[in-house]
């Protein structure tokens, strides 16, 4: 009954934290006036999202003519910017939900950063459809509520509206999940503060005091909600790739759509996570919490999922030439060599070729291979967006009607500036709250602290002397863990 | 908690001490008014007598009142108030019906258990409960014991012998 952790088990938290010091490492950012790097990034995120807003207010006042949009590419940075957001948007569920129960305690020390990020991308991709009906101020339409035009419904059998489903209740189970888990960082940091900052973090921690049989439903609470939320996670992308399959256009008619949807989703999301982490723990030194371990971890995540994305493309291109369909193997022809070949080549290069070089542990575990690989994976999977759906519309099935599209100033403008207003977000997010789950660190500390675990010298000089001490003292993670492991 | 009492408080500086605490608090037959902690502590619930949380049972009835929702709602809609042929498809095309009716369901489920959760246990934006210590958010793993249920004497006697760092009292 008693679980022995594995040596090989990299340890979780470094540097012999002791509780006390995790509060302090955590949640001290919060307390501190920001410092010149975080002024300088959120400086420039500011202005990318002034520009964002000025972009859709020029898009919203002049029309969507005002994008390059044509008959017959009707989706073009848009909707490619919608689906690149929203898969992002799958990380943060992914860790906080799935590895949840999967009982993968590498989750915590980045969970909470994860979920953040999903909120703030679905937040990004959300505007794309909003801003691309036009005429914005009927967006209530989409809703299926009494009106005094029938009451005249939605289309429920239409997969643009199971996308609106989909979305608003990803985004409204994210920000529960994730407001339930900081409500505990929260009653820490008021205990923590005075004055305006008490009554503040006092309104936000909802009244948390720590009692045990509240501790007991927070637990359960977070188990049911992961177990809702994997399927949700996995139903949003595939819904929005329904959005493309159950088109009758070639190239899109595909029931592979779905999973493929899906694995690139977590791909592009992982990435994100890697390229908001590196800056992060950078940022707010959490090198303690956010470990090489972590980072390898992700990066076997990405050649999974990048592996998957890859084979998703050969089985669409062998599935092409084998339907012996000429409208499909035409699209994919296009696809590879037709005008926008560049986009495919940058798909395929950033997704499938170069995450194999995380087969080599040596480069998954190199913060700057690590770094730049995660920028790549975002601008192929970027690409992969993009190649689906400019690429397809532009060579329909009347030779006549074929065209190139290009984006406007406007359309480059929402786009950049969507990703400045997500800057601002987060940026905005690691000053009011702690980015590392203080409380579930804490749970972790004593199965997975190196000065917990030993035969990792390599970590801690000093830590068979802290081993000896701790097993002196009867604190060895076997003599007392036994209770985690007969719990599940 | 709508009369104040008196609660005389022992804080442990590891969890290990405060399970130990609790057992010899089970042994002796004290009665435990709470126990607060920093993070869940696993294994504390049975040695506390804490009944498994019911909570999974109100998310299945939540997530089952919105299949109904949606199911039943979309059904209505399309053979009762307003009847259209989409494609050629029959007015009840229940496939269709299948993704609205699954995120209706996470969405009720999710909604209502939080609902659940933060109402019964008494939190909520604004609450105000009583803060026995600064430090057990933090470090301090905390029992407490109410004065109606053991006298002061007797409570801390039994803080002080199993190893707790700091005693107070406090009116709640």
């Amino acid at each position: 009954m008693s679980a022995t952790v594995s040596p090989l088990r990299e340890p979780l938290v470094q540097g012999n934290k002791s509780y006390h010091d995790i509060t302090e490492d955590l949640i001290s950012p919060t307390e501190q006036a920001p410092g010149a790097a975080w002024l300088t990034i959120f400086g420039i995120s500011a202005v990318l999202a002034g520009v964002m807003v000025f972009c859709i207010v020029w898009t919203v006042w002049h029309g969507i003519g005002t994008w390059d949009l044509n008959r017959t590419i009707g989706w073009g940075w848009d909707i490619t910017n919608f689906v690149w957001w929203i898969g992002i948007g799958h990380a943060g569920t992914l860790i906080s939900a799935i590895l949840l129960l999967f009982r993968q305690k590498w989750r915590t020390g980045v969970n909470r950063a994860a979920e953040a990020m999903t909120i703030f991308a679905v937040m990004c991709a959300g505007l794309y459809p909003l801003i691309h009906m036009g005429r914005i101020w009927l967006a209530i339409f989409i809703f299926p509520y009494p009106n005094t035009r029938g009451s005249l419904w939605p289309n429920f059998n239409s997969p643009l509206l199971w996308d609106v489903f989909a979305i608003s209740t990803y985004f409204t189970v994210s920000i529960l999940f994730w407001y339930t888990g900081l409500v505990p960082d929260f009653a820490t940091m008021r205990d923590r503060a005075s004055g305006i900052r008490k009554r503040i973090y006092g309104f936000l921690s909802f009244g948390w005091t720590g009692s045990a049989k509240h501790w007991q439903r927070w637990e359960a609470l977070s188990l049911v909600l992961a177990g809702l939320a994997t399927p949700l996670v996995l139903s949003v992308h595939t819904i929005v790739s329904f959005d493309f399959a159950t088109s009758v256009i070639p190239g899109w008619h595909t029931t592979i759509f779905p999973p493929y949807f899906v694995a690139g989703a977590v791909f592009s999301g992982f990435a994100m996570v890697q390229t908001l982490m590196l800056i992060t723990r950078k940022l707010l030194s959490l090198e303690n919490y956010i470990t090489i371990g972590h980072i390898e971890s992700m990066n076997k995540v990405i050649l999974v999922t990048g592996t998957i994305v890859g084979v998703a493309y050969l089985t669409e291109l062998f599935i092409a030439w084998y339907s012996g369909y000429i409208y499909e193997q035409f699209a994919f022809f296009n696809r590879a060599v037709g005008p926008y070949y560049w986009s495919y080549f940058g798909m395929m290069f950033c997704n499938v070729v170069s995450p194999q070089l995380f087969w080599s542990g040596k480069l998954r575990r190199n913060i700057w291979v690590t770094f730049f690989m995660s920028i790549f994976i975002n601008i192929g999977m970027w690409f992969e967006r993009f190649v689906i759906i400019a690429t397809t519309l532009a060579r329909d099935y009347l030779p006549s009607s074929w065209s190139y599209y290009v984006p406007t100033w406007v359309e480059i403008g929402i786009f950049v500036g969507s990703i400045g207003f997500f800057g601002v977000l987060y940026l905005l997010f690691t000053r009011v709250a702690p980015v590392v789950a203080v409380a579930e660190i804490k749970s972790i500390l004593k199965s997975s602290g190196d000065q917990y675990l030993a035969g990792h010298t390599h970590h801690h000089d000093g830590i068979i002397d802290d081993y000896q001490e701790a097993e002196a003292q009867g604190k060895v993670y076997d003599a007392h863990h036994h209770a985690h492991s007969e719990h599940h | 908690m709508n009369k104040s009492r008196e609660v005389i408080f022992g804080l442990y500086d590891d969890e290990e001490d405060l399970m130990d605490a609790i057992k010899v608090a089970n042994k002796d037959h004290l009665d435990i008014y709470d126990v607060y902690t920093p993070f869940p502590v696993h294994g504390l619930d049975p040695i506390l007598g804490l009944e498994e949380s019911r909570l999974h049972i109100a998310g299945f009835i939540y997530g089952a009142i919105g299949t109904l929702t949606a199911f039943l709602g979309m059904t209505w809609i399309f053979t009762q108030d307003w009847p259209i042929i989409f494609g050629g498809k029959p007015y009840w095309s229940v496939p269709a019906f299948i993704p609205i009716t699954f995120e209706l369901t996470v969405l009720f489920s999710a909604i209502g258990m939080v609902v659940t959760f933060y109402t019964v246990c008494g939190l909520g934006p604004g609450v105000q409960n009583p803060i026995l210590h600064d430090r057990i958010t933090d470090d301090k793993f905390c029992i407490a014991f109410d004065t109606h249920d053991i006298s002061s004497a007797d409570a801390e006697k039994f803080l002080k012998a199993t190893g707790a760092t700091e005693i107070s009292n406090k009116i709640i």
